[in-house]
């Protein structure tokens, strides 16, 4: 009887490896089948039998890629927005956290209310004024509506610190407030040393969304010298020379997944535990 | 209280934020739908024109009815699939944490790179899955070519990539569930179907909750992945609505019929959310019993 029992719990556990593996199989084959075709030379793409797997290596597509989609501007240009969006984000959204998380004034609950329902508000109603005032104030073509909003904050990253910065005992203030500390100081010196992981999760996480952004730029950048590695990527697959060229245009996508996914690499507890803590607590 | 002014001194960045950029734009996008705006000269006041034009302008009708499709065909299967898959990962196995973090890799990946391995793979003549199709002699669609299928191919994108995020969460949720209730029904005999249905589904519920509010959302405003396959192509069988309002603004320049575009587009997202507040009472169930 037992024996039995503990045959069928085997079962079922092969079962689930089978389709967890099965799971596996369908979310890697495309990035692996991708990084195959970056490596093909031109005339054996259109291969009828597909390979999951290199079997040849043509790493000159990489830097031939490189060149021919200004990777380098666009790398340059990339970094530039990202990491002024990281820094916006980390002061503005720490700040009015702590404004939330510690500090009593009038109207709390209510702007706070406010805050998360403005997550749930589509970008679209505000797009098309945004747009106008900016081309009104000469901004378009310039990184300005990238950045500058996000040195104004941002209510997911806002409500993330918050709930983090709840976590830390009052008690800590409370003693800095006795030894005479002033407000700021306590959080610059208490809080955010002891937030440390929250800060390093929105920053990944804000690091992630700015490299990835692909609306912001269509809509704000024309001049090509200014494109980002999102937009060139896009203009090179709509070009007549590349789009056709699939070896070099998934040479040029490897590209630029590989900065998120050495992050990714690095960092994937704080990523996964940012956004599995943000979803539970809303 | 000479506390209170920190309290808003701290909150002001957020707060001009709020004023520069959602409030006052907001204001601003209602009365930029009430005129007919070319952006490059001044308004006309028309009141409610624009709206009364969308409600004639079939192709208002036809990226509605593209993008519900849209949304009915991803939402849908992201919550089924992504709680199946976390309720397998929640099980008592080895390597959770590799398997976690491989369904969690789409999720940072560039849309625009994801997109175009997809434009690869759903290729009619040489892309994976009509490779694979071919060999058992299955009919091989021209995925992004046909307007039969170009929708379907989105969707399964949208699948892939979306199911991560997800996971992660009811994953988060399951394992906030005590095991006390599972050995308890244990007792009683219960199987895994029973356990599944009457303790896991019940008991993250909120989460579900959560999840399907946030993905009617996001699915609702589907552009990137529709610019880069199919461009809203063949034969406006992918033109989302956010991809009409997008050429109404950025390529008609009709910044009034756009904002309007866009009011709607809000209170059709609202008014379903609000649809599925109200029902979640009668569904989702909150340990706390609030």
């Amino acid at each position: 009887m037992r024996k039995v029992k503990k045959k069928k719990i085997y079962a079922g556990q092969a079962l689930i490896y089978c389709i967890l593996a099965l799971g596996v199989a369908v979310t890697v084959v495309p990035l692996f089948w991708q990084i195959t075709i970056s490596l093909k030379s031109s005339n054996t793409i259109f291969e009828t039998v597909p390979h999951i797997f290199p079997r040849e290596f043509r790493f000159e597509n990489y830097t031939e890629a490189l060149e021919a989609m200004h990777f380098v501007k666009y790398l340059g240009n990339t970094v530039f927005v990202t990491v002024m969006t990281v820094i916006g984000i980390l002061i503005s959204c720490s700040l009015t956290a702590f404004g939330f998380a510690r500090l009593e004034f009038k109207g709390k609950k209510q702007l706070f209310f406010i805050l998360v329902s403005t997550m749930m508000l589509p970008s679209q109603v505000t797009l098309i004024p945004l747009y106008m005032v900016y081309s009104r104030l000469g901004w378009i073509n310039t990184y300005l509506p990238l950045i500058v909003p996000h040195f104004l904050g941002n209510a997911f990253y806002i409500f993330m610190l918050r709930q983090f910065f709840l976590t830390i005992p009052r008690e800590l203030d409370e003693a800095a407030v006795i030894d005479g500390c002033s407000t700021f100081r306590i959080y610059w010196n208490i809080i955010l040393p002891l937030c440390k992981p929250a800060l390093l999760t929105v920053a990944l996480l804000a690091f992630n969304a700015a490299w990835n952004d692909f609306m912001g730029p269509l809509i704000y950048v024309n001049d090509t010298a200014k494109y980002t590695l999102s937009l060139g990527l896009y203009i090179f697959k709509n070009s007549e020379k590349y789009g056709p060229q699939w070896n070099y245009m998934m040479a040029a996508g490897t590209i630029m997944m590989i900065p998120v996914l050495l992050l990714y690499a690095f960092f994937q507890k704080q990523f996964i535990e940012g956004i599995a803590t943000s979803g539970l607590k809303g | 209280m000479k506390k209170q002014w920190k309290g808003y001194l701290f909150i002001m960045p957020w707060l001009i934020g709020l004023l520069a950029f959602t409030v006052i734009p907001m204001l601003f996008s209602l009365y930029i739908s009430f005129t007919e705006w070319p952006i490059l000269k001044g308004p006309t006041f028309i009141f409610l024109d624009n709206y009364v034009k969308i409600l004639k302008d079939p192709m208002f009708y036809d990226s509605l009815w593209v993008t519900v499709k849209y949304v009915v065909f991803t939402v849908i299967p992201i919550l089924f699939i992504s709680l199946f898959i976390a309720v397998l990962l929640n099980a008592k196995i080895r390597f959770r944490g590799m398997f976690r973090t491989i369904f969690y890799l789409p999720a940072v990946l560039p849309s625009v790179a994801v997109s175009l391995v997809w434009a690869l793979i759903f290729n009619a003549d040489y892309g994976l899955i009509n490779n694979m199709l071919r060999v058992p002699g299955i009919y091989a669609p021209n995925w992004l070519g046909d307007p039969k299928w170009a929708l379907a191919a989105v969707c399964i994108m949208s699948i892939w990539s979306g199911c991560s995020t997800n996971i992660i969460l009811f994953l988060a949720g399951l394992q906030g569930v005590s095991r006390t209730y599972y050995e308890a029904a244990e007792l009683d005999g219960a199987n895994a179907f029973h356990k599944l249905k009457n303790i896991t589904i019940p008991l993250v519920s909120p989460v579900i909750f959560f999840n399907l509010i946030m993905l009617i959302i996001n699915s609702f405003q589907v552009f990137s992945a529709a610019m880069m396959l199919t461009k809203g192509g063949p034969a406006d069988a992918t033109r989302f609505y956010v991809l009409y309002l997008y050429d109404n603004a950025f390529s008609y320049y009709k910044m009034g019929y756009a904002s309007a575009l866009a009011w709607l587009l809000f209170l059709i997202i609202m008014g379903l959310n609000l649809f599925v507040f109200k029902t979640s009472g009668k569904w989702v169930y909150y340990e706390g019993g609030e």
